[in-house]
C-alpha cells in the first residue's frame, strides 16, 4: 500500500517540525518572534545526542535535549526580555551560535572517538524505534497508520494538545495570550509579564530542543552528522504562520509540511515537476498564507499584536 | 505610575529606568568592555574543553594574516559580507526588517548569471556593466515584493522576506537541475563555469569586488548622511506619523529604500558569482545574508563601522579555518565566537540606554 507508506512517512517527516512549531508558538504567544528555532533545535540535538552517547540512558538524553533547547531560549529571553535587545538580531545570532556550537562540539567529540564516528548505543536506539502498539497495532491499515510510530510522535501530539488546552482553556493561558497582544494592558491587570515570558520561552525552547534530538536520533538513526537540523527550524517558523499560532493546527500543519518534504520521493518520476519545486512548497504556501491573511485583515488569523516589540514597563 | 493608584506598595526589588544620554566616549568604552568580556567568555569556553585560549586566538589572528595569500582570502570573505551589510543597513535604518538579504543576493546572482551564460560574447566591460545592473535589478525587485505588500496590506515583512529566501534558494536548484544544467559536468549537478570574459577582473590578486565594496561604503555613507532621501529614511525609521505629518510620502520612501537595499544585496550576489565562484552555486549566499544583519547591527548601521566589523568577522572566519587545519578544532568556532560577541554587545547596549535601580535607591529618588 503505497499511500499508507506515504502517510506514515509524512508523519515521521513532520514530527520534528511539530516540536519546533509548538515551541515557537509559545514564544510568539508572549510577543517574542524568536528566529533562533534552528539554533535551539541544534543545541538540543547536540546536548541530547552527546548526553545519550555518554550515559546510555534514553530519558536522561531527552532531558538533556530539553535542557539544551531551554538554554538557548534562556539566552534569548535574558537578552530580549531583561535587556530589551532587538528580537530579530538576537534570534538570528542564536541560530548562528546554536548551529556553530552543535557542529563545534560534534567535531570535537568526533576527534576524540576511536572509530571516527559517533553512534548512539543500541539500548537507546531500540527504545526509539517505531513499534506497533500491542493489540491496536495489528488492526489492518489503521494499525500502521495510527499506532506504529516511535514515541516522539505521540509525545509531540500530546504536547500540542496539552499546550492548546493551556493556551485556550485555562485562565493562565488567557493571561499569557494577553501578554502577547498587549503587555502594557496585561501588566496593568496585574499579570506578571516578565515571569510568564520567561516561563513560556524556556519551555518553548526546550520543546524545540526535543525536536532537534529527533532529527539526529530518528531521522539519522542515532549517528552524528554536522548540520543535523538542516533548515527544519526555518520551516518551523513558517509553520507557525500556517498553523495560525494555534498548537492543534500545528499538528495538521506539520504533517502537511512533512508530506511536502517527502512528496518528491513518492510522485512518479514521469511527472514533469522539478525537485526544487517540492522543497520550495512549504515556503511558497506559507508566503501565500501570510499575504492572504494580511489582505483579509482578520485579527484572529494574525500574529500576536506585540510580537517583535519589546516591552519596557516605564515607557509612557 | 503604580504608586498613583495606591495598589502596589511593594515596588519591585530591581527595576529598569532609562538613563540620561551617555557621552560618546563612555559608549565607546562600554562597547569595548563588552567585546573584551566576549573574548574572555569565549576563552573560558575553550579552556573548559582543554585548549589554550591564547594559542587559539593567536592562531586565528596569525592565520588570517600569515601570508599574502591568506590576506587575499580574508579580503575575499569580506567582499560579499560588506556589500550585503550595507544593503540591509539601509532597510534597518527605516526600521524595515529585511531578513531577506539571503534571497536578494541569490536573485542578483541569478539575474547576472543569465548574461554570463548566454551573452558571454559581448565586450568584456559592457557585459560586466550589464551583469552589474542585472544583479541590482534582481535583488531590488525581489526586495520590492515584500515592500509592496507591506505598504498595501501591511503584510509582516520579517516573515515574508524570510520565506522569500528559501524560494530564491530553490530557484537556483531549479536552474541548476533544469534549464541551466552544465552538459559537460558528467551528471554532477552544477551550472557551467563562467567564460573568462564574464568574470570580474582581479586587482592586487583579489577580485575587483573589494573596490565596489569600498565605493559603496562611501556612497551609502553620503546617501544616509547628506542627502534628502537619506534624511527621509531616518525620519520614517523613527516615526512614520511624523514623516507623514511633515508631508513625506511614506509609501514611496519605503518602496524606494527597499529597492535600494535589495539592489545592493543583489550586487553582492553578482560580485560573488562573477568574482569568487565563477559560476552560480547554491551556496552563493551561504548564510552571508544572515551574518550581514548581525554585522549591520554591530556597526550601528554606520557604513564605516560596518567596514570595521566586517573585517573583524572575516578575520575570525579565515583564522578559524586555520585553527581547524592546524589545531584540530572545528572552523565552526568562528560562528560560536561571533555569537558570543554579539550576545555581549547586545547586552551592553542595554546599559547604554537603561540602568537598573534597586528598591532603596529608587525610593530615595522620589
Amino acid at each position: 500500500m503505497n499511500i499508507i507508506n506515504f502517510l506514515v512517512a509524512a508523519v515521521l517527516a513532520g514530527t520534528p517540525l511539530l516540536f519546533g512549531t509548538i515551541g515557537e508558538i509559545l514564544h510568539e504567544r508572549v510577543g517574542h518572534l524568536n528566529l533562533g528555532v534552528e539554533g535551539m533545535m541544534s543545541i538540543g540535538a547536540c546536548s541530547g545526542f552527546m548526553v545519550g552517547y555518554m550515559t546510555d540512558n534514553f530519558w536522561i538524553a531527552m532531558l538533556a535535549a530539553f535542557a539544551g533547547g531551554a538554554f538557548g531560549a534562556l539566552i534569548y529571553a535574558v537578552l530580549t526580555v531583561t535587556f530589551m535587545a532587538n528580537q530579530n538580531v538576537t534570534g538570528l545570532t542564536l541560530t548562528i551560535f546554536g548551529i556553530g556550537l552543535a557542529n563545534f562540539i560534534g567535531f570535537y567529540m568526533l576527534g576524540k572517538s576511536e572509530t571516527g564516528t559517533l553512534k548512539l548505543p543500541e539500548q537507546i536506539t531500540a527504545q526509539m524505534r517505531g513499534a506497533k502498539i500491542p493489540g491496536l497495532g495489528s488492526i489492518p491499515v489503521l494499525g500502521d497508520l495510527l499506532f506504529s510510530y516511535n514515541p516522539f510522535v505521540y509525545l509531540g501530539i500530546i504536547l500540542a494538545i496539552i499546550l492548546s488546552i493551556y493556551l485556550f482553556r485555562t485562565k493562565t493561558g488567557l493571561n499569557v495570550r494577553s501578554i502577547g497582544e498587549n503587555p502594557a494592558a496585561a501588566d496593568a491587570a496585574g499579570i506578571k509579564v516578565t515571569k510568564w515570558k520567561y516561563i513560556n520561552m524556556i519551555i518553548g525552547g526546550g520543546i524545540c530542543g526535543i525536536g532537534g534530538a529527533y532529527t539526529i536520533m530518528i531521522t539519522n538513526g542515532g549517528v552524528w552528522i554536522t548540520n543535523c537540523v538542516g533548515g527544519l527550524g526555518w520551516i518551523a517558523v513558517a509553520l507557525v504562520i500556517f498553523a495560525n499560532w494555534k498548537p492543534v493546527y500545528a499538528i495538521y500543519g506539520s504533517f502537511v509540511f512533512g508530506a511536502f518534504r517527502i512528496l518528491k520521493y513518492y510522485v512518479p518520476k514521469s511527472f514533469p515537476i522539478p525537485n526544487a519545486f517540492y522543497d520550495m512548497l512549504p515556503f511558497l504556501v506559507t508566503a501565500v498564507v501570510l499575504v492572504v491573511n494580511s489582505i483579509r485583515e482578520k485579527k484572529e488569523n494574525a500574529q500576536p499584536e506585540s510580537c517583535g516589540v519589546n516591552y519596557f514597563r516605564e515607557e509612557r | 505610575m503604580s504608586s498613583q493608584t495606591g495598589i502596589s506598595k511593594t515596588e519591585p526589588l530591581i527595576r529598569t529606568v532609562k538613563r540620561a544620554e551617555l557621552s560618546k566616549n563612555r559608549i565607546f568604552l562600554l562597547r569595548i568592555v563588552a567585546l573584551v568580556l566576549a573574548i574572555v567568555a569565549g576563552g573560558l569556553f575553550l579552556l573548559c574543553i582543554g585548549y589554550n585560549p591564547f594559542q587559539v586566538y593567536g592562531t586565528i589572528i596569525y592565520g588570517a594574516f600569515r601570508s599574502g595569500m591568506a590576506i587575499q582570502a580574508t579580503v575575499k570573505i569580506m567582499i560579499p559580507l560588506l556589500i550585503t551589510s550595507l544593503g540591509v543597513a539601509l532597510a534597518f535604518k527605516m526600521q524595515f526588517w529585511n531578513i531577506g538579504a539571503e534571497g536578494q543576493i541569490i536573485m542578483g546572482a541569478i539575474f547576472a548569471t543569465y548574461f554570463a551564460l548566454f551573452h558571454a560574447d559581448w565586450p568584456h566591460w559592457l557585459l560586466l556593466a550589464v551583469m552589474f545592473l542585472a544583479g541590482m535589478a534582481g535583488g531590488g525587485l525581489w526586495a520590492l515584493l515584500p515592500a509592496v505588500f507591506k505598504v498595501k496590506f501591511n503584510t509582516n515583512e520579517t516573515l515574508f522576506t524570510l520565506m522569500l529566501n528559501y524560494i530564491a534558494l530553490n530557484l537556483i536548484v531549479f536552474f541548476r537541475d533544469g534549464p541551466w544544467a552544465d552538459p559537460q559536468s558528467g551528471g554532477f549537478p552544477k551550472i557551467a563555469t563562467f567564460d573568462a570574459n564574464a568574470q570580474l577582473n582581479k586587482v592586487f590578486g583579489v577580485q575587483a569586488g573589494w573596490i565596489i565594496g569600498l565605493v559603496l561604503v562611501v556612497v551609502v555613507y553620503i546617501y544616509l548622511r547628506y542627502t534628502k532621501q537619506g534624511y527621509e529614511i531616518s525620519v520614517v525609521g523613527i516615526s512614520k506619523p511624523t514623516a507623514r505629518y511633515a508631508g513625506m510620502n511614506v509609501k514611496k520612501i519605503v518602496l524606494r529604500t527597499m529597492f535600494a537595499s535589495g539592489a545592493i544585496c543583489g550586487i553582492a550576489g553578482m560580485v560573488q558569482a562573477a568574482g569568487s565562484d565563477a559560476t552560480l552555486a547554491t551556496g552563493v549566499a551561504g548564510g552571508v545574508g544572515f551574518t550581514a544583519i548581525i554585522v549591520a547591527w554591530l556597526g550601528q548601521l554606520n557604513p564605516v563601522s560596518i567596514l570595521v566589523v566586517t573585517a573583524l568577522f572575516s578575520i575570525l572566519e579565515k583564522g578559524s579555518s586555520v585553527v581547524e587545519s592546524s589545531m584540530g578544532l572545528s572552523a565552526d568556532c568562528s560562528d560560536v565566537l561571533q555569537g558570543i560577541i554579539l550576545f555581549f554587545v547586545l547586552g551592553c547596549e542595554f546599559f547604554i540606554r537603561y540602568r537598573f535601580v534597586t528598591r532603596k535607591k529608587g525610593g530615595a529618588n522620589k
